[in-house]
């Protein structure tokens, strides 16, 4: 080390080298912390014992209890038909909420509009549950409709989906840059066309993760399901609720497994799919404006 | 379809009707799913609980126009220690859970905007992917590794730092980590964590590193140029970060349900038992309107932060 380096380094509290570790040790712990708990509940899954936290050997019992146990599969059937239909009426109604917020500058009630959509955000899902159910009940009340259910739950997890999926398509819909519009509305396609053939096509990656999104927020809610849910409509996340609510069991540990994985699975692969994607339209890019 | 119709016309028209619907659809949505909820939940709140049906505000018999509202859900609020103890301790725990994701992120974030670029992609998806995987199970998960016997409880006391813990009066008693208001503190922090980290790793991710080449040029220490240049410059996600964490953990009810026993007293854990437990309606909607009144200002900073960022690229 040169004599420079030293006194640099002496003046920091920690020299590079040791910065440079202290960084790694720190993102290292840190992943440690968000990934420990996912990791027990995937090893105890394979845990031949009663008593969750006491290692008994191997098994794949609770993999086979798995499929007869009634509550769960049909608590998942339900679960994924709900996400279903959130993730698509999310991301449809996001496009039209995200539109309005990046490409309409100025219109009347603009910042309500904003704020509405931003809240279900960080709003605490009680309130949201709560308000949502008690007007519910009162246009039940009123016109007989809607009854408690699917319905309802549906109603619940658009408004939490609806915020996420405007976010995320917004932010892909802010880095457009104009002038791929302009040149298209210039040649004389109208704005539906425009939308269709040059709008469309570059933010779709970013409706792809926005309803992967929206399916497991949906496919994840407890609070919001278990508020607006009726009788007969008991959801996988109000099962596993219940259940963990009494203390650990494994056979929770087993759906959990199931679900991470699948989940897991569905992201990397779309992530990756997302990235190549990108990486060719980048390309293309480059290679029409050198042509050009 | 819609928009087939709509743009026949003429242009100009075709682009009124276009941004109408555009806007008019969500917005209209989330007028009546919800903003129209609050106004309900306002007027249950100051509403008579009659057998099944909520007596009406305004009520017209024999000549007499009546207005009634109830405030005794409210005066019960302000009286009785339990809810002014949940929603003091709420806040509290929401504003230790904000400080730790702080604690954590901050370094997090930073060292992974400044990892080599190749590396950063595959760094936040890191970050990302256990936010996908289901929060409940996750949150559950703690409840084997902090029990008797968890991996994470035994670790904890070979180091000894359930003293350290005792003696904090997070824990009650040596050997008793689960159902402690620690247990639910790592909880929260644990959940909210890639919260914290998302918006902080953007907003440190776009700085101009010349800025602080330049401030050691003009002989600032990277101490000084870390607090001077760094964490000014990241004041956006600092608090975009702390909003989304707070307040989201004021109201939380899962986690505490979860992982913090019986004895740890939270707000939505109170609204949730007016509401299963007691269906008193009207005294669930009275906490709720109160919960709102306590979040309303950082609900206002988060709304700005977003509008400010919504706008920000243009």
């Amino acid at each position: 080390m040169s004599s420079g380096a030293t006194i640099k380094a002496k003046r920091a509290i920690l020299g590079p080298q040791a910065t440079r570790w202290f960084g790694r040790g720190w993102l290292g712990l840190g992943y440690v912390f968000l990934y420990l708990p996912i990791l027990a509940l995937i090893i105890y899954s394979f845990n031949d014992s009663n008593i969750a936290s006491v290692w008994g050997g191997f098994t794949l019992k609770w993999y086979g209890q798995l499929l007869q146990d009634r509550e769960v599969v049909t608590g998942l059937w339900l679960s994924m038909q709900i996400a279903f239909v959130t993730a698509c009426s999310s991301v449809l109604l996001g496009i039209f909420a995200a539109f309005a917020l990046v490409k309409y500058k100025r219109f009347k009630g603009r910042t309500l509009f904003a704020g509405m959509v931003n809240a279900p955000l960080v709003m605490p899902e009680v309130i949201v549950g709560l308000s949502l159910l008690l007007m519910l009940v009162s246009m039940q009340r009123a016109l007989g409709f809607p009854e408690r259910g699917m319905l309802t739950i549906w109603l619940g997890h658009l408004l939490l989906g609806l915020a996420y999926a405007t976010v995320v398509i917004g932010a892909r819909l802010q880095d457009l840059p104009p002038q791929l519009e302009e040149a298209a509305m210039d040649l004389g396609a109208k704005p539906f066309q425009v939308f269709m053939l040059v709008t469309l096509p570059m933010i779709a990656q970013s409706l792809l993760s926005a309803w992967l999104l929206t399916f497991t927020l949906s496919l994840d809610d407890v609070v919001l399901s278990a508020f607006l849910s009726g009788p007969g409509a008991t959801t996988l996340p109000l099962v596993i609720f219940s259940r963990a609510r009494l203390g650990v069991s494994p056979s929770i540990n087993a759906v959990a497994t199931v679900i991470i994985l699948v989940v897991s699975v569905g992201v990397i692969l779309a992530s990756v799919l997302i990235a190549r994607q990108e990486r060719r339209r980048a390309q293309e890019m480059a290679a029409a404006q050198r042509g050009g | 379809m819609k928009a087939r119709t709509m743009a026949k016309p003429s242009f100009i028209q075709g682009l009124l009707r276009g941004r109408t619907a555009v806007i008019g659809l969500p917005y209209a949505w989330l007028l009546i799913f919800f903003a129209l909820p609050f106004v309900i939940v306002a007027k249950i709140s100051v509403s008579e609980m009659e057998t099944v049906h909520f007596k009406d505000l305004i009520s017209y018999a024999d000549g007499m126009l009546r207005l009634s509202i109830k405030l005794g859900n409210y005066l019960f609020i302000t009286q009785d220690d339990l809810y002014f103890l949940s929603y003091v301790a709420s806040l509290k725990y929401a504003a230790v859970t904000t400080v730790g994701c702080l604690l954590i992120g901050y370094p997090f974030a930073y060292f992974m905007a400044r990892a080599r670029g190749t590396l950063q992609p595959a760094l936040l998806m890191l970050v990302m992917l256990p936010f996908w995987t289901s929060f409940l199970l996750r949150v559950y998960a703690w409840k084997g590794l902090l029990g008797e016997h968890g991996w994470v409880a035994e670790a904890i006391e070979a180091v000894g730092l359930d003293q350290l813990l005792l003696a904090a009066g997070l824990i009650p008693a040596l050997g008793k980590l689960m159902n402690t208001p620690f247990s639910l503190v790592v909880g929260m922090i644990y959940t909210y964590l890639p919260f914290m980290i998302l918006p902080l790793y953007a907003s440190l991710a776009k700085m101009d590193l010349r800025l602080l080449e330049a401030a050691a040029d003009l002989g600032a220490t990277p101490w000084v140029g870390f607090w001077r240049i760094t964490v000014p410059l990241s004041k956006a996600g600092i608090i975009a970060g702390s909003m989304l964490v707070f307040i989201p953990c004021v109201g939380e009810f899962v986690i505490p349900e979860l992982l913090g026993g019986p004895q740890t007293l939270m707000i939505g854990r109170v609204l949730w038992d007016e509401f299963f437990s007691n269906n008193d309606w009207p005294m669930a909607s009275a906490v709720a309107v109160v919960m709102i009144l306590l979040i309303i200002v950082p609900l206002a900073i988060f709304n700005k932060y977003q509008a400010e960022s919504q706008e920000a690229k243009r």
